[in-house]
């Protein structure tokens, strides 16, 4: 078993023991979900509404909430708590790879998202939303979004090594905020105004989000999901490097 | 015969935002395979930078060092392999428990599943914490968790073992556990690198150290050897301490002040 397994391992007991850090990540999501809809929900008719493609207002807010739940990472701030505590440079004086150190808790991060996905679609099923690619789909969309939960938390995680604050860990991750919003949040990005058009298409967010809207309303539309894949593989990449350049010439 | 460790003209400067600090600025050791160092130092001597740099955890700005024969700037991974590290903060993960970390730290090292258990349950029993193995570490007392910290340095059966300030903070009795504990690793015939702020724990450990002073070795030799050259130098019949060789070589002298001893810079 390779170390980064190990770590991951790890990580995911350290998740498992701390409800209270795993809990709001999974109520926020929700708790915007049920709001968006509340108060779009009757703008939007399933029945004169055709990008809703046959489904409710809740199934074309679902992506914005899965988004939400995968961008916590929270594996930034026990990263924090173990360069404060030593434990960091315990590890770093082992001969496992630094690349392996970063990805420990990134893996652990893809594997919390896949499960939260999963319970938050579970939660969505009753109140009449399906997923039109079928079980297959629902993988993809878990995927997607494990991948863009890795690439966020590797973000945070970044952020953590160069600052070694958990106010500034803490502030970074604000920055999601505003890019779930610079996109096709409420409405298909050809209906948004050309301002917001213009920022939705320079919004990586706006493609994986797409991505797993298409998965939900309209089964597998290749050219959409694989501008989402795009987006994540790269994403994924460039702050997996970062961390491993960062960890490497830590001080 | 190999020095477990060798440092040659070690210096180690910090580039900041403001001018560059240089903590440590030449500093030479030869440490013997087998034996108990001692390194002294007031704070901010440059003792656990040193330390950081022997141990591969901070980059050397110029000079060498080698541990065990391996090259600290050119084979860190070989360095790693021959180390065991327990840092001035104890480096546990608070939500794991002890037994799991120990496991982790062997699976780190390459151990297998089953070496790894059997490796935990050995050092467990060997500082004296079976009873509280299987507790969060979050639930330890501070010297339980030195005790734990120094039993996961040596998991892999490490040449040469860095203690920097193992004692800290912790209170008389825990402190004399863990120098007994110091003391047993030492004669399974393990190197220890130790820093120390407490010239007693130094004078009780080690056989021979060696004082740094901004960032500059002042003195080394055997306690002894170093008590009877200050005897020397100054004359007379009383026996210095080990205290007084730290304050005569560091420039430092003892001020009562408000009905307290208090070191201060002569």
């Amino acid at each position: 078993m390779s170390a980064g397994t190990v770590l991951a391992g790890r990580a995911l007991r350290e998740a498992r023991r701390t409800p209270d850090a795993l809990i709001p990540t999974l109520l926020i999501p929700l708790f915007f979900l049920v709001v968006n809809v509340g108060q779009a929900g009757r703008i939007f008719p399933t029945g004169s509404t055709p990008w809703l493609q046959g489904q409710s207002y809740a199934a074309f807010q679902l992506p914005s909430s899965i988004l939400l739940a995968a961008s916590f990472g929270t594996s930034a701030l026990y990263l924090v708590e173990e360069i404060g505590n030593g434990y960091l440079d315990k590890l770093r004086a082992t001969p496992v790879s630094r690349t392996s150190i970063a990805l420990g808790r990134l893996a652990s991060e893809a594997i919390k998202t896949v499960g939260m996905t999963l319970v938050i679609v579970l939660i969505a099923l009753p109140f009449g939303i399906r997923i039109s690619s079928g079980p297959i789909g629902f993988l993809l969309l878990a995927a997607l979004a494990a991948g863009w939960a890795v690439g966020y938390a590797g973000f945070l995680q970044f952020i953590a090594l160069r600052t070694r604050s958990a106010a500034a860990t803490n502030s970074a991750g604000l920055i999601f905020f505003p890019l779930l919003f610079l996109t096709p949040n409420f409405v298909p990005r050809g209906l948004l105004t050309r301002p917001m058009e213009i920022a939705a298409t320079f919004n990586p967010v706006t493609y994986v989000m797409e991505a797993i809207r298409s998965l939900i309303l309209v089964s597998f539309d290749w050219a959409v999901i694989g501008k989402g894949l795009l987006v994540v593989a790269v994403f994924v990449l460039a702050t997996l490097a970062l961390n491993v350049r960062t960890m490497s010439r830590y001080d | 015969m190999t020095a477990a460790v060798q440092a040659d003209r070690l210096v180690k400067t910090f580039a900041g935002k403001g001018d560059p600090v240089t903590a440590v600025r030449g500093v030479d050791l030869e440490v013997a395979a087998g034996e108990m160092f001692g390194f002294l130092g007031p704070n901010g001597a440059g003792k656990s930078t040193t330390v950081r740099m022997l141990t591969t955890l901070t980059t050397i700005t110029s000079g060498s060092a080698q541990i065990a024969g391996v090259d600290v700037g050119s084979n860190p991974d070989g360095v790693r392999r021959k180390i065991g590290v327990a840092l001035q903060d104890a480096g546990l993960d608070p939500r794991q428990t002890g037994r799991e970390l120990l496991v982790l730290q062997a699976r780190l090292f390459d151990a297998s599943r089953e070496e790894a258990a059997a490796r935990a349950t050995e050092l467990l029993d060997l500082v004296d914490l079976t009873d509280a193995g299987d507790r969060l570490t979050k639930t330890y007392s501070g010297g339980m968790k030195r005790r734990l910290d120094l039993a996961s340095a040596l998991v892999h059966r490490p040449e040469v073992l860095f203690l920097d300030e193992p004692t800290t903070g912790l209170d008389p009795a825990s402190r004399l556990v863990v120098w007994e504990e110091v003391r047993r690793i030492n004669e399974l015939g393990t190197t220890v690198f130790l820093t120390t702020q407490y010239l007693e724990e130094a004078d009780q450990l080690c056989s021979r150290i060696a004082i740094i002073d901004d960032g500059r070795i002042v003195c080394q030799g055997t306690p002894a050897r170093l008590k009877a050259d200050l005897k020397d130098r100054r004359g007379g019949e009383a026996e210095p301490t080990l205290d007084e060789v730290f304050l005569n070589v560091t420039g430092r002298t003892r001020e009562r002040a408000a009905g307290e001893v208090q070191e201060v810079q002569a």
